[in-house]
């Protein structure tokens, strides 16, 4: 057994360093293990549950889209409208020191598809919803509704994960092509009051530079966000243990390990895909 | 099944959380029909002893066999068939909050059988009746009282008429009355369905109520499993303390003490 924590700190403080430097890697490395874990039994569940008695309902997974995706499309609108008509001023400013405001629309459209549109959805999905399910979650914990459900025999991952998991990978790719759209329709309406350019040769234009590679790469992403959302809103519930103070700590944290997983994901994605 | 073989047959159980040995050597049976009540102090046991009846844990070593099945050994697919066959209410009823008594009552037929919608609400709607909360069953189990919350969770643990029942705490936290009523409904129960019932509890009363026999546990070990007369007429002292509500006095060692207070300070 490994010395206790006290233990090691009246021994050595570096050695009490060493030793929490190793827990913790252990305790991250285990998290990893879990989340792993947990997305390979969601996906077990959704492909043979059919098989295994214990099939994942089409109406659950139409319920979670409804509360994940459809209530979703206000908010993420709203935020990409601001974001594309951002891009436009951010655009317009910095290509007018060379003369170059025409080319906004190149800019726009390619930061929007590839970048902005998957990565607004995917932040505000998880403060919205990573959060709810981490709750969600969490307190069916502490109240043993997940208890509940094992003695009933209903497998408590392919009856809350698993439609989570299938209706986030149905909606998240659905919202960031709505979010391009709106996007583009924010730097659109900027631009044609700024440059005098019409909004239909913006969009010419941008249908002209854009290929379907670039929608694609956005899409791709959004499909990457929706798993690290579901899987670290399920996994922050699932180990709550504390009462309610724990589930209040549970989605805090899956809201910041959403947010946080998803800029290292997109960065990490961006840089295999795009060089 | 051989109808001698006992519902519930546990032998020598010892499970552990992380370091700390919490059951040790536990070994006891129910028979068929029999109400087996689990009593004992807080931080006896007797809640780990359920969690592992219910096969929500691991033992350490040991066996546990339900209706003839070891559940230690079983795969997935047996312990689905036989998760069919066991009902249990949680203490705090463990109701899903997001739905209404009814589908609550309705949701392990609707996992376990093909019946079709009006066949399983009115079936549900029978074992409402039974706890008499018919009427209820639109309401969300938090406008609900505490008595009514158990029995609608009494209600969803019967509704697949299990063979074996588990109550975790009927009386906690309800009026005598209430929990008086709740005692009677247990000892219908058993008449109606001959099911074996399992009842965790630390209340005196409720217990020689309603047991058949019962299983004392203290500090994770089996102090008496046996008749209600023999446990009553009983000279162990740690029963005796438990029966007669007197305080724990037991003698303290000094040295232990102040090793305790220094432990890893010097």
């Amino acid at each position: 057994m490994l010395p206790s924590r006290r233990a090691c700190r009246r021994l050595d403080p570096v050695l009490a360093f060493v030793a929490q430097v190793g827990q913790r890697s252990l305790q991250s490395l285990r998290e990893v293990g879990y989340h792993a874990a947990l997305l390979a039994e969601a996906f077990y569940w959704l492909l043979l549950g059919r098989w295994r008695r214990q099939p994942v309902r089409l109406r659950a997974v139409f319920k979670e889209a409804i509360g994940v995706g459809v209530n979703a499309i206000p908010i993420v609108a709203l935020a990409s409208f601001a974001t594309g008509m951002m891009l436009a001023i951010q655009g317009i400013y910095t290509l007018r020191t060379f003369g170059a405001e025409g080319q906004v629309v190149l800019g726009i459209s390619l930061s929007v598809t590839r970048e902005f549109a998957p990565l607004i959805t995917g932040i505000f999905v998880a403060g919205r919803s990573g959060s709810a399910i981490a709750a969600r979650i969490g307190t069916m914990q502490i109240s043993q509704e997940i208890d509940a459900l094992r003695v009933i025999g209903i497998n408590p991952v392919r009856y809350l994960v698993a439609p989570l998991l299938a209706a986030m990978l149905l909606t998240l790719p659905a919202l960031t092509v709505l979010s391009d759209l709106v996007a583009l329709f924010g730097g659109a309406l900027y631009c044609a009051g700024e440059l005098s350019l019409p909004m239909g040769v913006f969009f010419d234009r941008t249908f002209e530079v854009l290929i379907v590679q670039d929608v694609l790469h956005g899409v791709l992403k959004s499909v990457i966000f929706a798993v690290i959302v579901t899987l670290i809103g399920a996994a922050n519930g699932f180990n709550v243990s504390a009462g309610a103070e724990g589930v209040g700590r549970a989605t805090t944290r899956a809201v910041v390990l959403g947010c946080i997983g998803i800029i290292l994901a997109d960065m990490v994605f961006t840089f295999l895909t795009s060089r | 099944m051989n109808s001698a073989d006992p519902a519930i047959d546990v032998r020598n159980l010892v499970t552990h959380y992380g370091t700390r040995k919490i059951l040790d050597d536990i070994s006891f049976q129910a028979r068929q029909g029999e109400i087996m009540v689990i009593m004992g102090g807080s931080g006896s046991g007797k809640s780990t002893l359920l969690r592992h009846l219910l096969g929500l844990h691991n033992p350490t070593s040991g066996c546990i066999r339900l209706l003839g099945k070891d559940i230690t050994q079983l795969d997935a697919d047996a312990m689905y068939d036989l998760r069919k066959n066991m009902g249990v209410a949680f203490q705090g009823g463990a109701l899903f909050n997001s739905m209404t008594v009814g589908e609550n009552v309705e949701l392990p037929l609707r996992e376990h059988t093909a019946l079709d919608g009006n066949t399983i609400r009115i079936m549900s709607r029978m074992k409402l009746e039974v706890v008499n909360l018919a009427g209820f069953e639109d309401l969300m189990p938090a406008e609900l009282s505490g008595g009514m919350i158990k029995r609608a969770a009494l209600a969803r643990a019967i509704v697949m008429d299990p063979r074996l029942l588990f109550f975790d705490e009927p009386s906690a936290g309800l009026d005598p009355v209430v929990s008086a009523e709740l005692d009677e409904l247990i000892l219908t129960l058993r008449d109606a369905m001959n099911m074996t019932i399992v009842v965790v509890t630390h209340e005196l009363e409720s217990a020689f109520k309603i047991a058949d026999r019962i299983t004392v546990l203290d500090q994770g070990r089996i102090l008496m499993s046996d008749t209600v007369a023999a446990v009553r007429a009983s000279d162990n002292q740690r029963i005796r303390s438990l029966l007669d509500r007197t305080p724990r006095n037991e003698a303290m060692d000094p040295d232990e003490y102040m090793e305790r207070l220094t432990r890893e300070i010097f």
